[in-house]
């Protein structure tokens, strides 16, 4: 099927809407969200409806490596039923391992004709990491290696997009020791723009905002210095949570079941990462926008960050030193450091009454003798 | 007891030098101060105490006061320690950069004797310096590394909530680090260094006003050390490095 639609000339936004069965209202509703995502102002819904009016969708080949599927769970369940029906529709995704359905060599040949037939124009979305190690056979789709596949779409592709934490940074499977040496994309693909979307998974709204930034301006959104749209990621979690007025009053949840949790204080000291995680959570929230992490009682577990699976306990807010074993965090390392150092000095000082007894007396006659001396 | 001794012995005559000008002594300080209330309210911000209260969260700004406090010493320090470094090219030569980095063989072979003498207490002859000792000096020039690795990161975290131009000149800090979350880390083991140096420092400054008898306690305060005059007609006295005149 795949392979018919990237044959004929691609219809527009609106008119896939349309055939839909969406009203006019709809589609005006969708253009207004989305331009409220994506942070623009009201003058701009105009132009984002006007370039899904009149420009040809855009090829989007979506490819799977080692990941499990959540951001493309996240991003069909985006608030508006648009979301799901026309950008990731199968008509809009001409590639897509899990959402297509043609399969094997039908699939491949579909991949193919886009590649040829869009060169240059298409979007390629590369959900999960790639294995570099043993020459990549821990993840291979028709025979070829991930960083195949990759390198091959990646050539012509207008520009690619890291969802979620795995494309982004690595996520879970790059943990220590990283078994399959599970490698983000940003450092495979080269002279591309590398939109990086991370999250575990990353917030749909957010994945539909980032496609349609791209579609209505035709360039990338503004990225931060790690390559996230900035649009997203350039607030954290602690700046936009409702809990913020406990953290700053210092009033925190001391555990799960304290009086504190049930009123609602901060969750800093159980291990909240939201005053270090970069994210839209506390604004966009999670399924359409029901609640999040946070407003259910537990702390942000940090998913968006690089090596947040590694870098310290979830429940806690130590310092884990790698390496140490699981218990060692810094505050005890750095108190038998001041411990040793402690005994060391009364050592020190013991030996030097000892060692240089003689240097000593002869300052202290000295000063005595001055002392006898002077007339009073 | 006494007396009989006094035939014997003789009395030194000091000569008094103006080791520490008044801006390194500001300085010094300074950053004390600094440092001990970036420690405090630090250990605070990682692991806040569990203080209770009836009061609103509305009418309360502890951990908002805390996290000020903190930012205001960070600019604080940071600021007393550009102008360090700029006084180590124009300042006296106790104050001078070569007192702190190893350039010379001299360096390294006074950093030996002092190790020898004063630290694993050999028999030896004793070492007489006047600023900083090599090993001191070299030290110090470690805790300047602190320092740049503490404002590096510190700033680094500060980027992304500040408005001025100057903490977002660091926004790369944690994009190197991959995060906050390191960063943050990085922060927070580096503060230990800071603890066990001034617990060092302070020993080691009561250790040499001890057995030497110069007034090494004092002379953060006045500026004045004192060296024994034979000491300085013979020059006897050592310094890590020499710092040619300034014409
Ligand atoms: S719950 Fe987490 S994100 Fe919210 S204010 Fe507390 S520490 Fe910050
Ligand atoms: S609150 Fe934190 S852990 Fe939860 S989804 Fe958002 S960034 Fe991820």
């Amino acid at each position: 099927m795949s392979n018919e639609i990237a044959t004929r000339k691609p219809p527009t936004y609106y008119e896939e809407v349309q055939n839909k069965g969406y009203s006019r209202r709809d589609f005006l509703q969708f253009a207004s969200m989305m331009a409220a995502f994506i942070g623009l102002e009201s003058n701009a819904i105009g132009q984002v409806a006007k370039a899904m009016e009149t420009k040809p969708r855009v090829p989007v080949i979506w490819l799977h490596f080692q990941e499990c599927t959540c951001c493309s769970e996240s991003f069909i369940r985006s608030s508006h039923p648009i979301v799901a029906d026309i950008l990731l529709d199968k008509i809009s995704l001409d590639y897509t391992e899990t959402l297509m359905a043609a399969s094997g060599f039908q699939a491949e040949e579909a991949m193919h004709n886009t590649m040829k037939k869009y060169k240059g124009e298409y979007i390629l979305c590369v959900e999960g990491s790639v294995p570099t190690k043993a020459d990549g056979v821990y993840c291979m789709i028709g025979g070829k290696t991930s960083l195949q596949i990759l390198e091959e779409a990646a050539e012509n592709a207008k520009a690619v997009i890291a969802w979620g934490s795995c494309a982004s940074n690595g996520c879970v499977q790059a943990a220590k020791p990283n078994p399959t040496s599970a490698t983000p994309i940003h450092k495979l693909v080269k002279g591309k723009p590398v939109i990086k979307v991370p999250g575990c998974p990353p917030i749909g709204e957010v994945m539909a905002g980032v496609i349609v930034h791209l579609i209505t301006f035709d360039r990338i959104p503004e990225l931060d210095s790690l390559g996230r749209p900035k649009a997203f990621y350039s607030k954290r979690v602690h700046d936009t949570c409702y809990r913020r007025p406990f953290y700053d009053a210092g009033l925190y949840v001391e555990s799960f079941d304290d009086e504190n949790a049930k009123k609602g204080y901060c969750l800093y000291k159980v291990g909240c990462k939201g005053p270090s995680t970069y994210n839209a959570c506390g604004v966009m929230k999670w399924n359409n926008g029901t609640s999040f992490p946070i407003q259910s009682g537990h702390g942000c577990i940090g998913c968006s960050e690089e090596n947040y699976w590694d870098n310290g306990r979830l429940y806690d807010r130590a310092s884990s030193f790698a390496g140490f074993g699981i218990e060692a965090n810094a505050d005890t390392f750095g108190k038998v450091a001041l411990g040793v150092t402690a005994a060391a000095m009364a050592g020190h000082a013991v030996m030097t009454n000892v060692r240089k007894k003689k240097l000593i007396r002869t300052l202290e006659d000295e000063g005595k003798q001055s002392e006898q001396e002077l007339k009073s | 007891m006494l007396n009989m001794k006094t035939k014997y012995l003789h009395v030194h005559r000091l000569r008094r030098v103006y080791v520490w000008e008044l801006p390194v002594r500001y300085y010094h300080w300074l950053n004390a101060g600094a440092i001990i209330v970036l420690i405090v309210t630090g250990f605070f911000i990682g692991d806040p105490l569990a203080l209770q209260s009836k009061e609103e969260a509305a009418n309360r700004f502890v951990m908002g006061w805390v996290r000020a406090i903190h930012f205001f010493a960070a600019y604080i320090f940071f600021f007393n320690f550009l102008f360090r470094l700029y006084w180590g090219f124009v300042g006296n030569k106790y104050a001078n950069w070569k007192q702190f980095i190893p350039t010379s063989k001299k360096f390294f072979k006074e950093m030996w004797t002092v190790f020898k003498i004063d630290i694993l207490m050999m028999r030896g002859k004793e070492h007489i310096s006047i600023g900083h000792n090599a090993m001191a000096g070299f030290i110090y020039f470690l805790t300047f590394w602190a320092f740049l690795i503490q404002c590096l990161t510190g700033f680094g975290l500060y980027a992304s909530m500040g408005t001025w131009w100057l903490p977002k000149l660091f926004a790369w800090v944690p994009a190197m680090f991959g995060g906050d979350i390191m960063t943050r880390q990085v922060h927070h083991w580096a503060m230990w260094f800071f603890i066990l140096f001034a617990v060092i420092h302070v020993y080691l400054v009561f250790y040499h006003d001890y057995v030497e008898g110069r007034g090494e306690i004092s002379s953060m305060g006045g500026g004045w050390k004192f060296i024994e005059e034979e000491v300085f007609e013979n020059e006897e006295h050592h310094t890590p490095n020499v710092v040619e005149k300034k014409s």
